[in-house]
């Protein structure tokens, strides 16, 4: 049996005082100071105590604002009522509208410890939403289960093909391929890492990510200038993303490289050739960003040969601007069904860029066509970003990216990297699939938020009598 | 577990209910929080400038300001009885403003933004406790009835007619559903009104708080659920109000415990964690609890997914046939979630024998489940229930067998709602938690259980109040949604409950209806 594919984790304490999202007040001259019934001695959690031992020693860190667990025991139970309890406002700050807060605290978390987040009561969120928010995955209720649970003897398998294959297979009279086979890479995971859009970017933080691609077995797609010597011995997990023009410049990288990304321009095929002369054996990948018509242009790429193509939207999912612009799911679906439609889909493998925050998007990703994700900013939060954009406005980074040390912060990679394997693991289990290649564009088993209203509410109450008749 | 079949042991008539230890009536009891400082939605604030003169604790009729006799200072108010800003626009009592010395403030409470999220609104918290203190909704200037989700019930509203065809009196109306509706015998079993609690196991709350369920219950006439954990010794009281779950995990299933109820349920899946199994963590695993599910303490305990004896509705009515072996008078549940094919897999259900079809929407509640199952995996009980209704319906077996909801069914309007879109009755299990005081933190799985003592095993934590209390918290809580139900069917002129069910015209959808 194969060795079992599995990602270590430990934990890795943040080097900067994270920010949480409660923060507790205490009206130090309401105190009536010797009751003798200090709640703060009572904390289950030990949240003053771990306070007090800061405040004393100035040890580490000071966790106590990130881990209080929110149960206002000590709000609801102080005898003078001299602690009242709110929502931290830096905590508001970070992120954006659509990286919310929520969302940069369980990264982090999952950063820190490597654990999935799990919780009780039921789920605390809105009905649907914009976005990925307005698919439900599918589960497979009792005909299709793992046979002793996700991490049981069965093994659900998250490995993808990057790479072109071949349709048909033909052989010559001397029982030979007489078709070229194209190089096939295979990646444990179903997502490579990619320089995220923002950063305090240094050579430090390319090789904590280089360094992580590497313990994962995957990529991580970089811009060949900013390839340094550093990052050398992790030069088969690096894949250098080049302009035509630079092709015969990073002649070296390229052909240390197993992965080579392109930045699409007119002269597509020539600079494909101009790559596969360096190196034949390296899948390269078509960069490009998406937009109405990508359909039709995958579907010309894929005509015309190309073996990847890595699209790519905002980082908020956004493709075009205006009003309403369309989002990276409901495109790709596009995408998808428009190269099934024309029996091509297989020659060609989809990567997927653009405002996937959190595991579910990745498997949402999945099953809305792409092969494989691409993920930036989630490793850059992984190393403590707080989107506080300073970066891109040419001030400091308040969490010091730019220095984090390769090693530890490697480490938290690969914990988000487990925490989301993880994650994808228990949608697979859920759904009863032993693949994630099977999960790719598997549209029945999800259900879209419009469907679900169209079958359900507008045929129920809608008012238009032909519509109803119809639905 | 053995599964042979002791004849001496068999009845064919249903236990007779047995009385409770302490006497708990439906009448609404006041029951206050338990902590020392209830959350309000405002905070009253009283400077040193009182002067003690009472004026206060004179005008306020909702009892924030208390001036006891003899006493020099008017006591610190208790806030979380107070209207705020609504009073400033409607009553002449406003404190504030008739105050002598001004030594008054009002502001909003900023720990009320810290609890509850989308679906349990800090206004819904706060309504359900006030319910769950005098029995009945005493502060309308919360809002108990809508969530902040955007979506599902809370889009939903209740279509009353200008005026109802019939005029109806409280005493005219009849709020209980029967369960058993094959017609083919067994059982008759008819609740007083159309929800039952849901299984919260022995493990993962507290036992005053698994009593206070299963007392309100009794007091109710209607169910309790034992949840996946065994029959405790302390639910002895209460056998003809208990469904005995069998869970995958099968733990605390014995003969004994199928044959003592007038209910089993099969527990295929759970809502919040479709497709995923059940893990109760070490640290909940006390000496007793591991007795009770036969295992060793300490260690974590698995439910598996799914029942490996279960691979087709064929396998399904062999697990009927055994729970019928046991216990002929018992009505048989499938508790399900909610994927595409759930209408298939409740006309399977009938099919196979089942009485009772509970379908368990993704937005449930649960002791622990990973955050991407509970968001994304299988979709929202308001889909399913007009699904499953109108596939019974077209099957022309939707008389024969009782369709429960749950999974996000937070107040007595989304029960009204659950039935109005085609459910027979509910389950509820959050609303009954909140009732205890949960603020929703969703630290029930962590350390040592939950802080707040309602679902934790921990010797300290569990002993923080009795299930006398929690009794009359979860009874005030049912008397309340009764009321509000009762209300609301004289507003529809509808004398029982299967006359509203699945009236799509008793509901509009504020997106399509207007």
């Amino acid at each position: 049996m194969p060795k079992k594919y599995h990602i270590n984790t430990e934990h890795i304490p943040p080097r900067f005082t994270p920010v949480g999202k409660f923060g507790i007040v205490d009206f130090n001259e309401d105190c009536a100071g010797a009751c003798h019934h200090c709640v703060k001695k009572e904390c289950i959690y030990e949240i003053y105590k771990k306070e007090g031992i800061f405040t004393r020693e100035m040890e580490g860190p000071v966790h106590y604002l990130y881990s209080c667990m929110n149960c206002l025991r000590c709000v609801q139970n102080c005898t003078r009522a001299a602690i009242t309890r709110v929502v931290n406002p830096e905590f508001r700050w970070l992120g954006d509208d659509y990286w919310k807060p929520d969302i940069i605290l369980t990264l982090w978390y999952q950063s820190e410890t490597g654990k999935i987040p799990v919780s009780g009561a039921g789920y605390r969120g809105k009905f649907s939403g914009p976005g990925f928010d307005s698919m439900w995955t599918d589960m497979s209720e009792i005909v299709r289960p793992t046979r002793d649970g996700i991490h049981g003897r069965e093994y659900i398998s998250t490995s993808v093909d990057v790479g072109r294959k071949v349709p048909i297979l033909a052989f010559d009279d001397k029982r030979r391929t007489a078709v070229d086979i194209p190089p096939l890479m295979e990646l444990p995971v179903p997502f490579v890492l990619s320089k995220p859009p923002f950063g305090d970017y240094s050579p430090k933080m390319y090789e904590a990510f280089a360094r992580a691609a590497a313990v994962l077995e995957t990529q991580f797609v970089l811009d060949a200038a900013d390839i340094t010597k550093n990052l050398a011995k992790y030069k088969k997990h690096i894949a250098p993303l080049v302009r035509g023009a630079e092709i015969s410049k990073y002649k070296k990288l390229i052909r240390s490289a197993a992965f080579v990304e392109l930045i699409y321009d007119g002269k597509m095929a020539a600079n494909i050739k101009a790559i596969k002369k360096i190196n034949t054996n390296a899948v390269v990948s078509v960069k490009i960003p998406l937009d109405v018509n990508s359909h039709r242009t995958a579907e010309k790429l894929t005509d015309a040969g190309v073996e990847v193509i890595h699209f790519t939207a905002d980082m908020h999912g956004n493709i075009g601007k205006g009003e309403h612009p369309e989002f990276i799911k409901d495109n790709f679906r596009r995408i998808h069904t428009h190269l099934v439609d024309r029996g091509i889909r297989d020659c060609v493998t989809l990567i997927a860029e653009g405002g996937i925050a959190l595991p579910e998007h990745m498997a949402k990703m999945i099953i809305c066509g792409a092969d494989v994700v691409a993920l930036g900013i989630p490793f850059l939060v992984a190393i403590e970003c707080r989107m506080c954009m300073n970066c891109t406005r040419g001030r400091a980074c308040p969490v010091d990216i730019s220095g984090v040390p390769p090693e530890s912060g490697s480490k938290r990679i690969l914990n988000l990297a487990a925490a989301w394997r993880n994650q994808l693991l228990e949608v697979l289990g859920a759904m009863g699939i032993r693949e994630v290649r099977r999960l790719r564009g598997e549209f029945g088993r999800a259900m879209f938020y419009e469907d679900l209203e169209r079958d359900t509410f507008r045929k129920i109450f809608s008012k238009d009598k032909k519509e109803k008749a119809k639905l | 577990m053995s599964i042979a079949v002791k004849k001496k042991k068999k009845s064919k008539t249903a236990p007779a209910p047995k009385q409770a230890a302490q006497e708990i009536t439906r009448e609404p009891q006041h029951t206050p929080s338990r902590f020392r400082h209830a959350i309000g939605k405002y905070r009253v604030l009283r400077s040193d400038a009182c002067i003690g003169c009472g004026k206060c604790a004179e005008l306020c009729p909702h009892g924030v300001h208390v001036k006891y006799e003899g006493a020099q200072k008017t006591s610190r108010p208790k806030d979380y009885l107070c209207r705020g800003f609504h009073c400033k626009q409607n009553c002449d009592y406003y404190c504030i403003d008739k105050c002598p010395v001004g030594a008054l403030t009002l502001r909003i409470n900023p720990v009320v933004e810290t609890i509850g999220d989308p679906r349990w609104t800090p206004e819904m918290i706060l309504s359900t406790w006030d319910m769950a203190e005098h029995g009945r909704v005493t502060n309308d200037t919360l809002n108990g009835e809508l969530g902040d989700t955007d979506g599902g019930f809370d889009k939903l509203r209740l279509n009353f007619p200008k005026k109802p065809k019939k005029k109806l009196k409280p005493k005219d109306i009849d709020t209980s559903i029967v369960l058993n509706r094959r017609g083919e015998g067994g059982t008759q079993i008819k609740i007083d009104v159309p929800w039952y609690g849901g299984g919260m196991s022995y493990g993962s709350v507290s036992p005053a708080t698994m009593v206070g369920k299963a007392h309100a219950a009794q007091i109710w006439n209607t169910f309790s659920c034992t949840g996946e954990g065994g029959f405790p010794p302390h639910l002895d009281p209460y056998d003809y109000n208990m469904i005995t779950q069998v869970a995958t995990g099968l733990f605390g299933v014995r003969e004994e415990t199928i044959q003592r109820v007038r209910i089993v349920e099969f527990r295929y899946a759970q809502g919040a964690k479709p497709g995923l199994g059940g893990h109760l963590l070490g640290d909940k695993n006390t000496p007793a609890v591991a007795k009770m599910r036969e295992a060793v303490a300490g260690m974590s305990l698995f439910s598996p997914f799914p029942f490996h004896s279960v691979y087709s509705i064929e396998d399904h009515k062999k697990h009927v046939d055994w729970i019928l072996a046991m216990n002929p008078a018992a009505l048989v549940s499938a508790k399900v979630s909610t994927p595409t094919d759930v209408d298939m897999v409740a006309v399977g259900s009938y099919y196979a024998g089942a009485h009772i079809v509970h379908i368990d929407g993704s937005y449930g509640g649960t002791g622990a489940a990973p955050d991407i199952a509970k968001k994304n995996i299988a979709m929202p009980i308001e889909y399913a229930i007009p699904k499953v209704h109108e596939f019974l319906t077209n099957e022309g077996i939707r008389d024969k067998i009782t369709l429960i909801a749950s999974g996000g069914i937070r107040n007595a309007y989304d029960i009204v709602k659950a039935i109005c879109l085609g459910a027979d009755g509910v389950v509820v299990g959050t609303g009954e938690l909140v009732a205890l005081e949960c603020i929703r933190c969703g630290n029930c799985e962590s350390g040592r259980g939950c802080a707040r003592g309602i679902a934790s095993t921990d010797p300290e934590l569990s002993n923080m109040y009795d299930e006398n209390w929690s009794t009359r918290r979860i009874s005030n809580l049912y008397n309340g949604w009764r009321e509000q139900i009762i209300e609301i069917m004289i507003r529809y002129g509808v004398k029982t409950i299967p006359e509203m069910r699945g009236r799509y015209d008793l509901l509009r959808h504020v997106d399509y209806s207007d």
